[in-house]
């Protein structure tokens, strides 16, 4: 009796601890440097008070990050009061930060007061390019209809973004293109495009000696950064994230972006902050290269790994049933081919919104196993229809039960065509998971999209040759599981 | 003693194979019954009715007493061989493997099977050192032995087959006539014999039906049917088949 209340305590102290280490504080960021940062910072103020936090790095736009916060597969991520007016509350008038507070309580999220800068939309433009031109205006645009613009996709849909900015300045340009923000400032200093969208902290605005546009007529609202929490998040949780407030200006904050895109880590731009509010210099312990590559690597076998036994075990018995044919045949074939024409990314933002998904490793597997489901399906049914009906015959003349001849007849005779049809999925998904850094998964995405980020490419490659190698290893691994797996008699 | 197989009023539709009008026949006990005539005269869908590969429309098929019905024929089907014109062996598996399908599905001993094996290699003629080859590595005469050995694994009380031997080359086919022959006859084995060759029916036959287009036309030993024609069809085929092998 006493040895069961003993066992009884242990495994209630466990439970408790595995639950406190399981639900850490999860921190959201979008996808760019500062926000990146931000993140960084908040979770090492958590960190710092005793909070265990993980940083889920670049999850997306807006809406991501909103609805992720909202429908609780994160606790917290940074915001500007701008956006939260524009894009979540939608409302066209000018909110004081208490207004926003007060909106925002009925969603169940709370708000700091603002960090202490503003990063306002700002359009940029070479300097030496707005000097010959004259143009030190956003209105002075107007008399140069010729230049090339290139906007974020998001700045181009955003309700206070191009075509509001572009009605109240009666701008003529027509020649716009859509490109990503890292890759635009490459652009614009190679002169492919003229002017983009910029925030006007960015870093590279001094680095590349870029002019931000004066906004004359006040069109772009104030962006003031602030965090956005769930307010059923701990008490010293949200203490401290409140203590960050007022604690960085602007110029701060374009030296810890400058840092951020120099040395390529955010965590090390992070603690600039720390070391110079705090006096404290100790950083916290920087992943090895080596410990990053096994992580994203870890990672990235996961989410392949996992989809594919799931596209595996449900795609063969759907193979089984669509060779088969009539209807219901044809309607599995279909919904699976339907599945793989949503392109990749459409498909993680569609499952995003739903209730059990999320931005969640999840999420992405779910993505990828769908993805991977139509070559194996298909390759099991037409690996059965092949079988030739004199073969199929003599097995049930035979007098072997259905299930034996599924088991010892057909399927053998199918593996090849089966085999194929898996070697296809786990090489396609291999690709398609690094799309799932997008939705804060992880894998190899995780360094190309920061490497996309940050405009670097050394940091892109160190995630898109893991990559290309693990397909390559699949591929051989499946050409090896071919001799152990498909009959010596059908090999001849 | 009465029929091994009896088929009353036994018809098919013209659906996925030739079509069968009322047909009665009934397959003695011992004997060889050929099921001869020309192509698409619906000789194989009989043979592959018995088996059930193909459902009959309307009519009774009978095995050994008791009737043949969805049913019972998982079952019945394991007192009936069956060979096809490619042997039908599962390029999968063994000669070896093959052969012990179904005993081992049906979790026969090793020593019985060992037994069965030898006794059948000496029967069909075939060396056990090829057994553990797959059937892509044998010849086509060696691969209807083995669909053969397969075939009478289980010892079946019914023997079909469906052109056994018409893709094979003259000289193979003549051996395995032969030994055909002469297995039916250690056995005493009840066989069906589905053939579109006067002569391999004739060699064969102790029973021959001959058939046109759906209907059987007459049945009876060859020398009724060449002599004893119930019809101008049966002539003409018989004079058909004799004047080709002069020619």
């Amino acid at each position: 009796m006493k040895s069961f209340v003993r066992l009884t305590l242990v495994l209630l102290f466990f439970s408790a601890t595995l639950c406190f280490a399981a639900n850490p504080v999860l921190i959201g960021s979008k996808k760019f440097t500062e926000s990146y940062v931000l993140g960084e910072i908040a979770k090492r103020t958590l960190n710092e008070t005793g909070i265990p936090a993980e940083h889920r790095q670049g999850m997306g736009g807006t809406i991501i990050l909103w609805e992720a916060l909202r429908g609780g597969q994160i606790d917290v991520y940074p915001e500007y009061t701008g956006t939260i007016a524009q894009e979540i509350l939608r409302t066209e008038r000018q909110l004081s930060v208490q207004e926003i507070r007060d909106a925002l309580t009925k969603f169940g999220v709370g708000m700091t007061e603002p960090l202490g800068f503003n990063n306002t939309y700002a359009l940029v433009m070479r300097r030496n390019e707005a000097q010959r031109l004259g143009i030190r205006t956003i209105g002075d645009l107007g008399k140069h209809p010729e230049l090339k613009i290139g906007l974020t996709h998001e700045f181009l849909d955003r309700r206070d973004g191009w075509q509001p900015l572009r009605q109240r300045y009666s701008l003529p340009q027509l020649n716009i293109v859509g490109i990503d923000h890292a890759l635009g400032y490459a652009a614009l200093a190679k002169g492919s495009i003229d002017v983009k969208d910029a925030y006007s902290t960015d870093a590279k605005i001094a680095e590349n000696d870029l002019v931000a546009l004066a906004d004359s007529f006040d069109f772009f609202p104030k962006y003031d950064a602030v965090f956005l929490f769930r307010t059923s998040l701990r008490d010293d949780a949200i203490a401290a994230l409140h203590g960050l407030a007022g604690t960085l200006d602007e110029a701060r904050m374009v030296r810890l972006n400058a840092e951020a895109e120099r040395t390529k880590n955010y965590t090390k731009a992070a603690n600039l902050y720390f070391q110079n509010a705090a006096g404290s210099t100790t950083l916290t312990g920087d992943e090895s290269f080596w410990q990053k590559l096994a992580r994203w690597t870890l990672r990235h076998l996961e989410l392949a790994g996992f989809s594919l036994l799931l596209s595996i075990v449900t795609g063969i018995p759907l193979g089984i049933f669509a060779s088969r044919g009539g209807a219901t045949g044809n309607m599995i074939l279909g919904f699976a081919g339907v599945m793989q024409t949503v392109p990749s990314l459409a498909l993680l933002a569609l499952l995003v919104p739903l209730p059990f998904f999320g931005i969640s490793v999840r999420t992405a597997i779910a993505a990828l196993f769908l993805y991977g489901l139509l070559p194996i399906v298909r390759n099991t049914a037409s690996g059965l229809q092949d079988i030739p009906r004199s073969l199929r015959e003599s097995a049930i003349a035979l007098g072997l039960t259905p299930a034996a001849r599924l088991w010892r007849i057909y399927l053998p005779m199918a593996s090849r065509s089966i085999l194929s049809g898996i070697k296809t999925s786990a090489v396609i998904n291999i690709g398609t998971a690094t799309l799932a850094a997008l939705i804060g998964a992880g894998g190899y995405g995780e360094p190309i999209l920061s490497g996309l980020n940050l405009n670097d490419h050394v940091t892109i490659l160190e995630g898109a040759v893991p990559a290309a190698l693990l397909a390559l290893i699949v591929q051989w691994s499946f050409d090896l599981l071919d001799r152990i797996l498909i009959p010596k008699g059908l090999r001849l | 003693m009465s029929a091994l197989v009896q088929l009353v009023d036994v018809t098919k539709g013209y659906t996925d194979a030739p079509a069968l009008h009322p047909t009665n026949l009934s397959i003695e006990r011992g004997k060889t019954t050929v099921l001869i005539g020309p192509s698409g005269c619906g000789k194989s869908t009989l043979l592959r009715i018995i088996i059930r590969l193909i459902a009959p429309d309307s009519g009774t098929i009978d095995f050994d007493g008791s009737q043949i019905t969805p049913a019972n024929i998982e079952i019945l089907r394991r007192r009936i061989g069956y060979v096809i014109q490619e042997g039908g062996l599962f390029p999968h598996l063994t000669a070896h493997a093959n052969i012990l399908l179904m005993a081992r599905h049906l979790e026969k001993s090793d020593k019985e099977m060992r037994t069965r094996l030898s006794e059948l290699c000496e029967l069909t003629r075939f060396p056990e050192n090829l057994l553990a080859r797959y059937p892509l590595e044998l010849s086509g005469g060696q691969r209807q032995r083995v669909s053969l050995m397969r075939a009478l694994m289980l010892s079946p009380e019914l023997l079909l087959l469906d052109e056994p031997l018409g893709a094979l080359d003259p000289l193979v086919r003549a051996s395995l006539q032969k030994d055909l022959k002469e297995i039916f006859a250690r056995l005493r084995q009840t066989a069906l014999l589905v053939t579109h060759d006067l002569a391999e029916a004739a060699y064969f036959g102790d029973e021959i039906v001959l058939m046109n287009e759906g209907r059987v036309v007459q049945q009876g030993s060859i020398t009724d049917l060449r002599e004893r024609p119930a019809n101008p069809f049966v002539s003409e085929f018989i004079n058909a088949q004799r004047s080709v092998a002069l020619a």
